[in-house]
């Protein structure tokens, strides 16, 4: 017998994964919650079928969206991450000993206590005593904080689910406006090479224009996410992704990565041509 | 009394089940067949939408002269809604109000009712050539809105007008205020005059718990239900409800007037599954939708600026009752004019609300609504404050003015006129309607006194960018007045 996990990264291209067994099957207050253990990709997990991370690939995914943020700005003290029930960017944060605060803000709290059981590898970033959760719609959380934080990670699900809110103009306006004077957000941006998922991704890239003076867009290769190639946005107040980046003093800091370096760094904000003129299109 | 076992059926829908799995040949209309002559439309559209869209035959029966399955699904409605009997309608809730007026009014009838009607009242006394005796509903000076008609004021018109047939009541209005309509009712029956409500915006007061009292249960004679709207069926589908004293066979010939013969039967089973659903769930629902709402309105005025109203307003008259599951929002403490505001949600944040004046906005909750949506709402409220918020001063701040009636709407209406420039219209009368859309309610309406103050008004709302309708002129720069003046 043949046991497969297939997502549709479009209507007519399916992305399969042989499992070994289903771990948890569940339907929240929000979504469906799955998780699978599969030999080629260990653990992983969906949300309404969703490939969220799997325990093979998710390092990529997790480094790009914290390091870059934290090898630009100089003191980043106060965090926010919206999204990441798994843990994972709260890992990867908590390498940083100058950071004093991560107030992580998931709307599911089914998805943490699942990935707490299934996915220690990253959930153990839960434990770091610097992580307070809230378990409440991000935009609403949002809404009520100004001023009060150096970075926002924005780490949501795709913007047809539950995630929908997180791609909205008043999200990053509501982001724009809690962040200090300096501050910075980074979100998960998409793929640019389907064209549904492309078509979000201009949307959201848009509405992040709109609201930031500063915004780019770099980009990794994340094997299990359509089409493997998948973009984050880098929107700041006040530092140049490029320009401002502190590659000495990040170095300093002997972080251990698998992915990450401040070369990649530079490098990750080179972006095909089709991608740049798509941007464009819409900046 | 309504059961369950009886509001669990749906008759019409029932009958087209049944029609669908006996497979009959079609030689008759509509003629696309059940959608086979139109492959285009039927993709569209879904098959199983345009099997449905049958014309009337024995087993459906006929709209214009309802005898069995019709009959049932209205009698299930007038049942569910307390009503002695009920009429589908499908030409709109405008349908629903000119039938309502009609039964009542003929030529030359005096018809009570206050200035803040919807367009479809006006437009009945045009049809039927009744004369409208306005109440001045009074004016919240800080929201800049009508509200409801003291019982005092309408007590005074009736003594004023004895001859007057009718009392119209908007219960409520669009921005969710109602009138006393049970001492109302009363009064206007002790002077043997008949009361209609508008509730197309009421539907939910049939269903609802600790809702405002619906027209049929404080005793009024007529009441247009808009079930599209907070009912739930598909948009222009209606329902005319009627009370104990009223010839309902008469109302039907009134119906029939100009009631289309080929009612769809898509509108008319939305009528009776919305029903079904009202009856058996309406309880519950509302009170979600009322509590999304009171979460909506807790939030938005937490932002600061913004005040979204609700039952603080009562004031045991003008004000008799509020509408909680409304979310009203007055934007004239950011600076900024209720249409502005509409149009900024929908340009630059994808939110589309239901309508916005010069001082509000008005955002429809339903069933159908997710606190997910509500945050969005919030946010962008928020956003709206923090980047466009203006100093309030110059703000226009009122909404209503006290319409002169010179000429009966009809004979004005159908009178020579003659198409002049706005400002060269000040001093004569009105031949045509101006009105913003929505919420339809008419700035100006056929037979009256044009003045300075409604040029202004009509001026200001659109430079605030308010869609001003009504006039033959689509740009509303010139407007028919009444040919050689008064």
């Amino acid at each position: 017998m043949d046991l497969w996990y297939s997502e549709y990264h479009t209507k007519d291209v399916k992305f399969s994964i042989k499992v070994n067994k289903q771990l948890y099957s569940h339907k929240s207050e929000f979504q469906a919650i799955d998780v699978f253990e599969s030999k080629e990709f260990g653990k992983f997990l969906t949300l309404d079928g969703y490939m969220m991370l799997t325990e093979k690939d998710e390092f990529i995914y997790h480094e790009m969206i914290v390091h870059t943020p934290m090898a630009v700005h100089p003191n980043a003290k106060n965090i926010l991450v919206i999204g990441a029930g798994d843990g994972g960017v709260a890992r990867e944060l908590s390498k940083y000993k100058s950071i004093e605060t991560i107030d992580i803000v998931e709307i599911d709290e089914e998805v943490v206590r699942v990935c707490k059981e299934f996915l220690p590898k990253t959930a153990c970033g839960f434990e770091d005593e610097r992580v307070k959760l809230y378990f409440q719609d991000g935009l609403k959380f949002i809404r009520k904080h100004e001023n009060a934080y150096d970075l926002i990670i924005v780490d949501s699900t795709d913007p047809f689910g539950p995630g929908e809110g997180l791609f909205s103009k008043e999200f990053y306006g509501n982001c724009f406006k809690a962040l200090k004077e300096d501050g910075i957000m980074v979100n998960q941006h998409e793929s640019p090479f389907y064209k549904d998922d492309a078509t979000a991704m201009l949307r959201a890239h848009k509405r992040i224009v709109e609201s930031f003076p500063i915004s780019r867009v770099y980009q990794a290769h994340i094997p299990t996410y359509p089409s493997g190639h998948w973009l984050f946005g880098f929107a700041s107040k006040k530092y140049q992704p490029i320009a401002q980046l502190n590659e000495e003093h990040w170095n300093e800091l002997k972080i251990h990565t698998q992915y990450y370096n401040t070369t990649l760094h530079i490098g990750s904000f080179a972006l095909p041509n089709y991608v740049w003129e798509m941007l464009k299109n819409v900046e | 009394m309504k059961t369950i076992q009886t509001q669990n059926k749906a008759p019409i829908m029932d009958a087209l089940n049944d029609f669908i799995t006996s497979r009959v040949v079609p030689f008759d209309v509509p003629g696309h067949k059940r959608g086979k002559g139109n492959k285009e439309l039927t993709w569209f559209l879904g098959e199983r939408c345009l099997s449905l869209d049958v014309n009337s035959m024995k087993p459906l029966d006929n709209l214009c002269h309802p005898v069995s399955v019709i009959k049932e699904a209205e009698d299930l409605a007038a049942e569910a809604f307390g009503a002695k009997n009920a009429f589908f309608m499908v030409n709109g809730t405008t349908s629903a109000v000119q039938a309502m007026i009609m039964s009542v009014c003929k030529k030359n009838d005096k018809i009570i009712l206050p200035r803040n009607v919807h367009r479809s009242v006006i437009n009945s006394l045009i049809l039927c050539g009744a004369v409208p005796v306005y109440v001045n509903p009074e004016l919240n000076q800080r929201l800049g809105i009508s509200l409801g008609m003291s019982l005092k004021a309408v007590e005074q018109a009736i003594l004023n007008n004895p001859d007057a047939k009718a009392v119209l009541v908007n219960n409520p209005t669009y921005y969710g205020i109602c009138s006393d309509i049970e001492s109302i009712t009363k009064l206007a029956h002790r002077h043997g005059m008949k009361v209609l409500a508008d509730e197309a915006h009421g539907t939910h007061f049939y269903f609802g718990k600790d809702m405002p009292i619906s027209a049929m249960a404080a005793g009024a004679d007529l009441a247009a239900v808009s079930m599209h709207k907070s009912g739930g069926s598909l948009t222009q589908s209606s329902i005319l409800l009627l009370g104990h004293q009223v010839n309902p066979h008469y109302v039907r010939q009134i119906i029939n007037l100009t009631q289309t013969t080929s009612g769809s039967y898509l509108l008319l089973s939305s009528l009776d599954i919305s029903r079904k659903k009202l009856a058996l769930d309406g309880e519950d629902t509302f009170k979600q939708v009322m509590e999304m709402a009171q979460y909506a309105r807790d939030e938005i005025n937490s932002i600061g600026g913004y005040y979204a109203y609700s039952k603080e307003l009562v004031n045991g008259d003008t004000v008799f009752d509020f509408d909680a599951t409304k979310l009203s929002i007055n934007t004239l403490g950011i600076g900024m004019a209720g249409i502005e505001v509409y149009d900024i949600l929908r340009d630059e944040y994808d939110i589309q609300i239901e309508f916005g004046d010069i001082g509000n906005i008005l955002a429809y909750i339903s069933i159908g609504d997710s606190h997910k949506n509500l945050e969005r709402l919030v946010s962008a409220l928020a956003e709206i404050k923090r980047i466009y918020q203006k100093d309030k001063t110059g703000m226009l701040d009122h909404e209503y003015i006290n319409p002169t009636v010179m000429v009966a709407p009809q004979d004005a209406f159908y009178a020579e006129k003659q198409l002049v420039m706005l400002e060269d219209s000040i001093g004569e009368i009105c031949t045509e309607f101006v009105m913003c859309y929505p919420p339809g309610i008419p700035i100006l309406a056929p037979g009256e006194l044009i003045t300075q103050e409604i040029i202004d008004y009509i001026k200001y709302a659109k430079e605030k960018g308010c869609l001003l309708t009504g006039t033959e002129d689509l740009q509303t720069n010139k407007i028919n007045i009444l040919k050689g003046g008064h």
